[in-house]
Order: C-alpha cells, then structure tokens, then sequence
C-alpha cells in the first residue's frame, strides 16, 4: 500500500466550553495519497474549514492525531515548535479568493514567500516563472492582480501554493468564484499538478459541477466524516 | 529579499505622497520653528559682536543695556577710560522705539553713539551703503531691514533725520532692526519732555519755596537748569587692551568706579538665559506638541494603510512569512513616510525662512536632530499597526 500524504486518525475539534461547547469535528477520518487530489464537502457548518484549520497548522484539535508524509504532526500536541516553518516547507494553501498581494506583480506573488525566506530573488523568480509556465499564465507573469481575470488569479494562487514544492496542498473552495469552465479548468490543473509534483490535495467544495470529478470524496456532516468510494467517478479532467 | 514597504508604497503612492506632503508641512513648521529660537540666539550673538565691546559696564546691580534699564552718568566714561588697561571708552544709549517715515512707522532699537571716528565701540562696524554718521545731529545709519533707503528721512520723536548708510543683520535681541543716530540726539530721544511738560515742571519748581528763594539769587535758574538737560547714557562700552586681561580690567572697574560690569560670556547668560528664555520655552512648548501631532499622524496613516492589508497579512502568516518580515514592512513604511516628510519639511523651510520677520537660522546640526526625531517618532508610531498585525490570526485567510 502507498504511503498517505496525508492522514487524519479521529480529530475532534470543540469549540467553547461546557454547555456551550460545540463540537465543529466529531472522530474525524481522511487520507489522501500522494498525486491523489480528494474532494470533501459538506452542508455550510458542517466543519470542513474547521478540518483544513487543524491540518493547516493553524488551529489546534482538541483530539486526535495528524500525519503528513507519514510524519506525525500532531498528538496531543503539536510535534514541532515553528508551525510556520512546516505551513511554510509542508502545506500549499489555496483560498476561495486568490487573495494575492495587491502591490506584486504576478510573478513575484508566487516567488514571494522563498524571497522572504532567503532565497535569492533570481532563483525564486525563476521557480515562479516555471510555474506560470506550467499553469499557462507567463503570459501574465509582470500583470499586477488586478489587471488578471478571476481564473488567471486563481492560477497564480495556484502557483504560489506549489513554489516550495510541499506534500500537501489544501484548498478552501478554490471554484466557488468561476464560471463551470474555468472551474473544471482549475480541478484539472490541480490533478496534473498532484501527479507531477506527487501532491497529496484536499479540495473542500460546494460547487455541484466539479463533485464528479473526484475520484474519491467525503462527505462531512456535523464533524462527522464518512467515505465515499469512486462508484465508476471520472478522473478529473 | 524583496522590499514590500517599497512595493506598497510604489503601488499605491498618491495615498502615501500626498500624507508625506502633509506630515512634511508639519516638519517643516517644526524645523523653522528650531529655526527661530537659533535666528533669536544669533541675534542676541550679532548685537554683541556688533557694538565690538569687550566689557559692558552699566548700572550697578542691572542686567543692562539690553535686559534691563540701566542710567549711568555722561562723563563717567572719562573716568573708565582711565582704568589701566582700558582702550576705548564710549557711551551709548539704546532704545527701542517706533521710528516714523511719512505715514508708516516700524519697530527700531535706536542707538546713541558718541561723536568721533567710525571704530568705536557701538558704532555700526560695517555699512553695506553710504557712509558713517559725520555730523552731530540729525544723520542715522539704519539696517536694511527697516526698508529705509539712503536718503531717506525718518521721525524719532520730534526730530527728523536723514539716512546716509545702511547696515546688514544689524538687530536688536528681539530681531528689531537697528537705527544709529548721534548720542546727543538719542539721549534728547530718550529724556526729552515736550513743552507742556517743561512748562509744568517749571511751575511746579517756582511754587516750591525751598528752591525759589529770593535770597538766594541763581539758585531757582540753577535747578531749572538741572531738570531740562539730561547728560545720561544707558551703558559703557570699554575696549580692552590686547596685553590685559579682560577680567582684571573689569574687576578694576568694578571695585574702583563701583559698577556693575559684564564681560561677553556673562552679557550672552544674560541674553539666552534671560532676555530669550521665555520665548524659547514657548518655542519649545510647541516642539513638543508638533511632534504628538506628527506622532498621531504618523500612527493613524500607518494604522489604516495596516489595517487596508490586513486580509493580505494573515495571508502571508498563513504562508508561513515570518513576523519579522511583517514587522519590517510596516516599520519601513513609516519610516520610508518620516523621510519623504522630513525632505519635504527641509525644502519647505528652506524656502520659507526669508519671508519670516524674525531672522530664521537653520543649522544642519538641527536638521540632523530633526531627522533623527522624526526616525524616532516615526518608529513608535508604527508600534501599535505592528501590533495588531502581529496578532493577525493566520487562520482567519481560511473560510
Ligand atoms: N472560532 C470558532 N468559535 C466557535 N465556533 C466556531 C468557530 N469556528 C467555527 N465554529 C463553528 O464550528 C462549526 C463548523 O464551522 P466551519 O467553519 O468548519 O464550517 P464549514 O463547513 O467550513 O462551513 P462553510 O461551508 O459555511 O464554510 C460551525 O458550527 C461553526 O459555527
Ligand atoms: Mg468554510
């Protein structure tokens, strides 16, 4: 059996205390495997943000632990002191909006974290540039954000999530702003991109049209997650 | 690494140009303002370098000629100039006044200077046009800054003089421009009483049985004569030899002729630490409240471009953009505005300086201190956005 790039072992999260607790994950379970991108849905509060929180790194769980890379992360506690370093090194992050960076341009939106983080400019030009390249938006590569369309900003997004190469991507309804098109357009890239870079993604969705396109889905429902195998599902793309 | 207080900046620089502009107006007040306590102390400087003494010798127990009145009699400098070591006596008077020219007057301190060669102390060392007083009376040499041209005819009271040199930075410690007029003439100024008021006095010593005494015949013309000229002068100013040394030959003056006498060093404590030191609490006072002002300027522009990035810095933290990096950003930017604002103060108090009445000296020294506060001001402003961002909650980025 292939290694996961991602596994989640009952991860509760309570939010609160007492009897206004609130129990946003109940025993949570996910895996997903290296190159493998697996949709997760769910009603609004059902706990799908909750989840990516605690995977992201950016939220404690109250239970349960957490793997990346077969890496335990979480148990009890969190297994390493700089979280940002693991986000930073081991996490691509994609958001429902692009939320890129106003005043950079295109190119250095992807290059900005290695710039920030000692990397020389050049090398991690060139790095976002490849990825532009791979995501078929040079041609955009010195536009300011605003200048870019909704898809091709969310294709930057994209390349800024893959600059450091990280095992696991987590996306937070990144089509909720595109058209079916462009949305189906983005789901696909997301799968070439798993299988080239080998990227365990977890994309959290509300939108009908790419839902087929997930090999493997789960379902969450009250912070309770449930499986549901790929009855005859479409490769995405 | 890459700038991103730059990058913003250049993004969106109307915002950033037009509070730089703002700030630097602010600066530039402040900057004059330095300015003018220096344009005050150089006054104070100009007005003793000017009358070319080495001692001032007044009143006993005054703080004269400037800080205070202080009489002394005419003929004492006779005696002073006798003092071993002592090469120039001269008297002087001065007086500050209206002095009139046609239907506008302005604010002069008029100056007495005792009949004899241009070189004596109080008189005016240089002219930049025409030529020093010749005649006993009714000639002036003024400063440039009265506007008065040569030729011209000015109103001291009820006499009327004619201009026929010009000085430069010739002021009083107030930055009141200078008339010079002959002594004899500025004592009249000083003491003259017009004709009702001799008339009176007249009266009022013919009334008076202990003078006009019959008996006595001359004694009721000898005090008349006493009351109407006045022979006093406000000060001394003594020139030392160059082979004495100025301390003994004041303190010969001083045990001998019982006075009171000042040398440079005590005359300028006497005018920084006292004539002036009013006005620069107050300038000061308004030091401080520009800079909060700037302060509060500062802080709130950095706090809003902060707060407009918020979303885009939770963001970054998400990413795994250290604090430092956040920090420096919004450091830099406030920095990068302190400088855009502390140029554009420099340049606006450059300019404006000559169009102030009072004289404006902007010394680099100032300037640098001016920089360096405005670096200071500009960082603890930035605290609080930094603050704030800091405590940006990386998961607020995710839904
Ligand atoms: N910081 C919090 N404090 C208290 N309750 C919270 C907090 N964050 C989330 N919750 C609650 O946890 C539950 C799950 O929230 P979550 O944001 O994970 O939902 P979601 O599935 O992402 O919903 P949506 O589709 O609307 O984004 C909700 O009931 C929510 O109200
Ligand atoms: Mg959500």
């Amino acid at each position: 059996m292939k290694a996961d790039g991602i596994r989640v072992e009952n991860v509760s999260k309570r939010f609160g205390e007492g009897s206004a607790a609130i129990w946003a994950l109940k025993d949570a379970n996910l895996r997903v495997a290296p190159g493998e991108v697996v949709g997760l849905i769910g009603p609004s509060g059902s706990g799908k943000s909750t989840l990516l929180k605690c995977l992201g790194a950016v939220m404690d769980p109250t239970a349960g632990r957490m793997f990346l890379h077969e890496e335990l992360i979480y148990e009890g506690g969190w297994k390493m002191g700089d979280l940002r370093a693991l986000r930073r090194d081991k996490i691509g992050f994609i958001f429902q909006s692009p939320y890129l960076i106003p005043f950079l341009n295109a190119t250095d939106n992807v290059a900005l974290i290695p710039m920030l983080t000692g990397v020389r400019n050049a090398e991690a030009r060139h790095r976002a540039r490849e990825l532009l390249e791979a995501l078929d938006v040079h041609h955009r590569a010195t536009a300011m954000p605003a200048q870019l369309s909704g898809g091709e900003q969310q294709r930057v997004a994209i390349a800024r999530s893959l600059i450091n190469r990280p095992p696991v991507i987590l996306a937070d309804e990144p089509t909720a702003p595109l058209d079916s098109e462009r949305a189906l357009a983005v789901i696909r890239i997301l799968n070439t991109m798993a299988q080239r870079f080998d990227t365990a993604v977890i994309v959290v969705t509300h939108d009908e049209k790419i839902i087929p396109t997930f090999r493997r889905l789960y379902h969450i429902r009250d912070g309770v997650t449930h499986e549901e195998a790929g009855e005859g599902r479409s490769p995405g793309g | 690494m890459i700038s991103l207080a730059g990058r913003d900046i250049l993004h969106s620089w109307g915002k950033f140009v037009f509070t730089g502009f703002g700030l630097g107006l602010l600066i530039g007040v402040t900057l004059t303002m330095a300015g003018l306590y220096r344009g005050m102390v150089d006054d104070g400087m100009a007005l003793l370098d000017n009358s070319g003494a080495d001692l001032w010798v007044v009143q006993r127990d005054t703080l004269g000629p400037y800080a205070e009145p202080s009489g002394l009699p005419g003929d004492l400098w006779r005696d002073i100039r006798s003092v071993p070591g002592v090469a120039e006596a001269a008297n002087v008077t001065y007086l500050t006044m209206q002095v009139g020219q046609g239907e506008r007057d302005i604010r002069a301190m008029v100056a007495g200077v005792t009949a004899g060669d241009p070189g004596i102390p109080g008189w005016p060392p240089r002219l930049v046009a025409g030529r020093q007083i010749t005649r006993g009376h009714y000639e002036a040499v003024a400063d440039m800054s009265t506007g008065f041209a040569l030729g011209d005819t000015l109103r001291i009271r009820r006499n009327h003089y004619t201009v026929v040199g010009l000085t430069r930075r010739m002021v009083s410690s107030n930055g009141d421009p200078m008339v010079f007029i002959p002594l004899r003439d500025a004592q009249e100024a000083q003491f003259l009483k017009d004709n009702d008021a001799i008339l009176m006095q007249r009266r009022r010593a013919e009334a008076d049985p202990s003078l006009n005494r019959p008996g006595i015949p001359g004694l009721l013309e000898a005090v008349l004569g006493t009351q109407t000229n006045n022979e006093n002068v406000n000060a001394v100013l003594v020139r030392v030899h160059p082979g004495f040394a100025i301390q003994d030959v004041a303190e010969n003056i001083r045990r001998w002729q019982r006075l009171t006498v000042y040398d440079r060093a005590q005359m300028e404590s006497i005018l920084i630490g006292k004539l002036i030191a009013t006005a620069a609490k107050q300038i000061g006072m308004f030091l401080v409240i520009l800079a909060f002002v700037s302060a509060a300027i500062v802080a709130f522009i950095i706090y809003t471009l902060t707060m407009d990035k918020i979303r885009e810095i939770a963001v970054l933290k998400l990413l795994g953009a250290r604090n430092r990096a956040i920090a420096a950003m919004i450091l830099q930017q406030s920095l990068l505005l302190g400088l855009l604002g502390f140029v554009v103060g420099k340049i606006a108090a450059t300019f404006a300086a000559p169009f102030f009445p009072r004289f404006i000296l902007l010394i680099p020294a100032d300037s640098l201190r001016g920089l360096l506060a405005v670096g200071v001001i500009c960082a603890l402003a930035s605290l609080v956005a930094i603050r704030i961002a800091l405590k940006v909650d990386p998961a607020e980025a995710i839904g």
